[in-house]
């Protein structure tokens, strides 16, 4: 296998993008992607390659799906203009509002999507892994909704500094199984999952939470979280004028960046820059930074860049957000770096808390972890590019993260002496 | 004969001798590295192909068992090029055929040519890799088949007939038949119906076909071995040399008098 692109080759998949034509039948994006599985879930996830064939873009699925996403998920999402953060830092920013969404994040545009194809499949249960929870809590939601029954494996650490998120999924009816193997966060809670899959691989639906994993799951996450590009691409028209100059996404395994990304693609005049972790620095382990420091290799099902040694380990990660802390990140992401459409870059454990302090205090929103990486970025940009129209995903909000933030006192406000 | 031959050989001996072929599997360099060609040369002088594990950070198809011994030989610097290393000292004197499972990334990282390469100098006679399906598999396998390294296919009870003979006809040395849907190390006993299956899976296949998974006892080999040329026996074995047990004397009593 190999990752090198020539400058032709990446003109020829940049359109292939734009027209759809990726993955191609084999789930490769270029060289990226493709399915490498146990044997035993071979069938599985041929079931469900046809399944989405039959289903995904029928008009029957998309009523039920758009309804779902209208009437229960609250879409179509607001698109706010930030007037005293634009006066800030210079710029002018907008933001793409998926915190607003049902259970606080984007994430809940691929769960309640994924739970109807379940239900079309005839699956007898679902399973799902998480990392910060939001997935997790998206999944057991989407699953009540629907009557399904839902087990969620989350990592032990991410059990520990999401405590929220674990009571919202038992109230919520589904079951929540820590792991403890591994490195007890997203990457070990989706190795568990996938085991539990493969010993019922025809009653269970494993809903995987981001665009990651082996075909058609990197394609399946995308096209349930266009819905976010789509969305803000026509909102930013209507309400500042015209398109943004740069679009700015967190990237964990990649989901809502895809999903704000995708549909961005085809304008060649916006600038699209992904927001890995930084963590606490530039080594190995210190981050999660991983198209920024990685290389290519096969971790859970897809060839992508992953965080690895020499020897083809995976690397354990870090970051303050456990929605970014994974060592790979989706296929497409590898492809639209490799052939130099979106640009990735990384801001740390610090200057997050800092950009989330600073959203808090000039727009009243408190947003995610995660997310306040993509804010961080952004205003790094803003220095060097006063006036430019910016658009911000702001993929969830950040009450989940309390747990850790108490540990970050705030810097801008006190309590009021008593 | 070419390395993968040597696999099919060894077990078409035992069936000769009307005895079930013994295939152990051990995750190499756990749990002492130290201890490794000991270990090897103990397990080999039992099995007529013994299986290697190369220890990886996400053994997605493994139970907890193998999970364990593949992070504390992680942890002690076990690597595939080490491995290599120590296959290759004089004191390593082991004939018996040798199979290396691994999962996909250490071989990709490795390199195909000088993989297929180390391991025919080191008697390394075929892979198995538990994460490639057969669709994204030609690479590898026509690096492997290029020194006459076999890259064994798996099949397993949910494998469709259809893509049973495409397995059956791209597997070399042997065909390895999962016993059921789920990882290694289970403890649910092997399936009521066993006999159908391996049958149906023999019938596809001109090779030796060696039965996995579940398998923890000598009354576990005998019904394998009713219905199949081989029988593998990995995470009861790992059990054993985690308890700090005699590897070759657990794994001569699952032989019958």
């Amino acid at each position: 296998m190999r990752a090198e692109i020539s400058a032709a080759e990446a003109e020829l998949l940049l359109q292939a993008t734009i027209k759809g034509e990726l993955p191609d039948t084999r789930g490769r994006f270029g060289p990226f992607g493709g399915r490498y599985i146990p044997e035993t879930l071979v069938p599985a996830f041929e079931r469900l390659e046809q399944g989405i064939a039959d289903h995904l873009h029928t008009d029957s699925f998309q009523n039920d799906y758009r309804r779902e996403l209208r009437e229960w998920v609250g879409r179509p999402t607001a698109l706010s203009h930030a007037p005293r953060l634009s006066e800030r830092w210079g710029t002018d920013v907008w933001l793409k509002r998926e915190d607003l969404a049902h259970t606080g994040a984007h994430k809940i545009n691929n769960a309640i999507g994924q739970a109807l194809l379940a239900k079309r499949l005839g699956a007898k249960r679902v399973i799902a892994e998480t990392g910060a929870g939001q997935h997790g809590v998206a999944s057991a939601a989407a699953c009540a909704r629907l009557g399904l029954p839902c087990r969620v494996y989350m990592g032990a650490v991410d059990i520990e500094r999401q405590a929220p998120n674990v009571d919202r999924m038992l109230r919520l009816g589904a079951e929540v199984l820590p792991v403890e193997t591994g490195d007890k966060t997203l990457r070990a809670a989706i190795d568990e999952a996938l085991r539990e899959w493969v010993t019922d691989p025809d009653g269970i639906y494993y809903l995987l939470g981001s665009a990651v994993g082996a075909h058609p799951y990197p394609y399946l996450v995308r096209e349930l979280q266009s819905v976010i590009g789509h969305e803000a691409r026509q909102q930013i028209i209507e309400q500042a004028g015209g398109l943004p100059d740069v679009a700015f996404a967190c990237v964990g395994g990649g989901s809502n960046a895809i999903g704000l990304f995708y549909p961005l693609v085809g304008d060649a005049d916006i600038e699209l820059i992904g927001v890995e972790a930084g963590g606490t620095g530039d080594g190995l382990g210190q981050n999660a930074a991983t198209l920024a420091t990685g290389t290519p290799g096969v971790l859970q099902g897809c060839y992508s860049i992953i965080l690895q040694d020499e020897h083809g380990n995976v690397q354990e990660t870090h970051s303050v957000s456990a929605g970014l802390d994974y060592s790979g990140v989706g296929p497409e992401h590898a492809l639209f770096q490799a052939i130099g459409r979106v640009k990735y870059i990384s801001a740390t454990d610090s200057e997050a808390l800092e950009a989330l302090e600073e959203l808090c205090e000039l727009e009243g929103v408190l947003t995610a972890l995660e997310t306040a990486h993509a804010y961080a970025a952004a205003k790094k940009w803003s220095a060097d590019n006063p006036g430019k129209r910016i658009l911000i995903g702001n993929s969830g909000r950040g009450d989940k993260d309390m747990p850790t933030l108490t540990k970050y006192p705030a810097r801008t406000r006190s309590y009021a002496a008593t | 004969m070419l390395p993968h031959e040597k696999i099919t050989a060894a077990i078409r001996a035992a069936s000769d001798g009307k005895r079930t072929a013994l295939v152990p599997f051990i995750t190499a360099g756990y749990p002492d590295p130290n201890a490794f060609i000991d270990t090897l040369s103990a397990v080999a002088s039992v099995g007529d192909v013994v299986e290697l594990g190369i220890p990886f950070s996400d053994p997605m198809a493994d139970g907890m068992t193998i999970q364990r011994s593949s992070f504390k030989a992680i942890e002690d610097g076990v690597t595939l090029s080490w491995i290599f290393e120590q296959l290759a000292r004089p004191e390593c004197s082991v004939d018996t055929p040798l199979v290396m499972m691994s999962y996909l990334n250490p071989l990709l990282a490795y390199g195909y040519e000088r993989l297929a390469k180390q391991a025919v100098a080191t008697g390394v006679c075929g892979f198995i890799v538990p994460d490639l399906p057969y669709e994204e598999s030609d690479e590898l396998r026509n690096a492997l088949e290029a020194q006459g390294v076999g890259l064994i296919q798996l099949v397993t009870p949910a494998t469709p007939n259809d893509r049973l003979k495409i397995l059956a006809n791209a597997s070399k040395g042997f065909l390895y038949a999962v016993t059921i849907t789920g990882i290694t190390g289970g403890d649910g006993g092997l399936p009521a119906n066993l006999a159908n299956y391996l049958d149906g899976v023999s019938a596809a296949t001109a090779l030796p076909v060696c039965a996995g998974f579940g398998i923890r006892a000598a009354a576990d080999v005998s019904n394998v071995g009713r219905h199949a040329a081989g029988a593998i026996v990995g995470s009861a074995l790992v059990e054993v040399l985690e308890q700090g047990g005699d590897p070759a004397a657990w794994l001569r009593n699952l032989r019958p008098e």
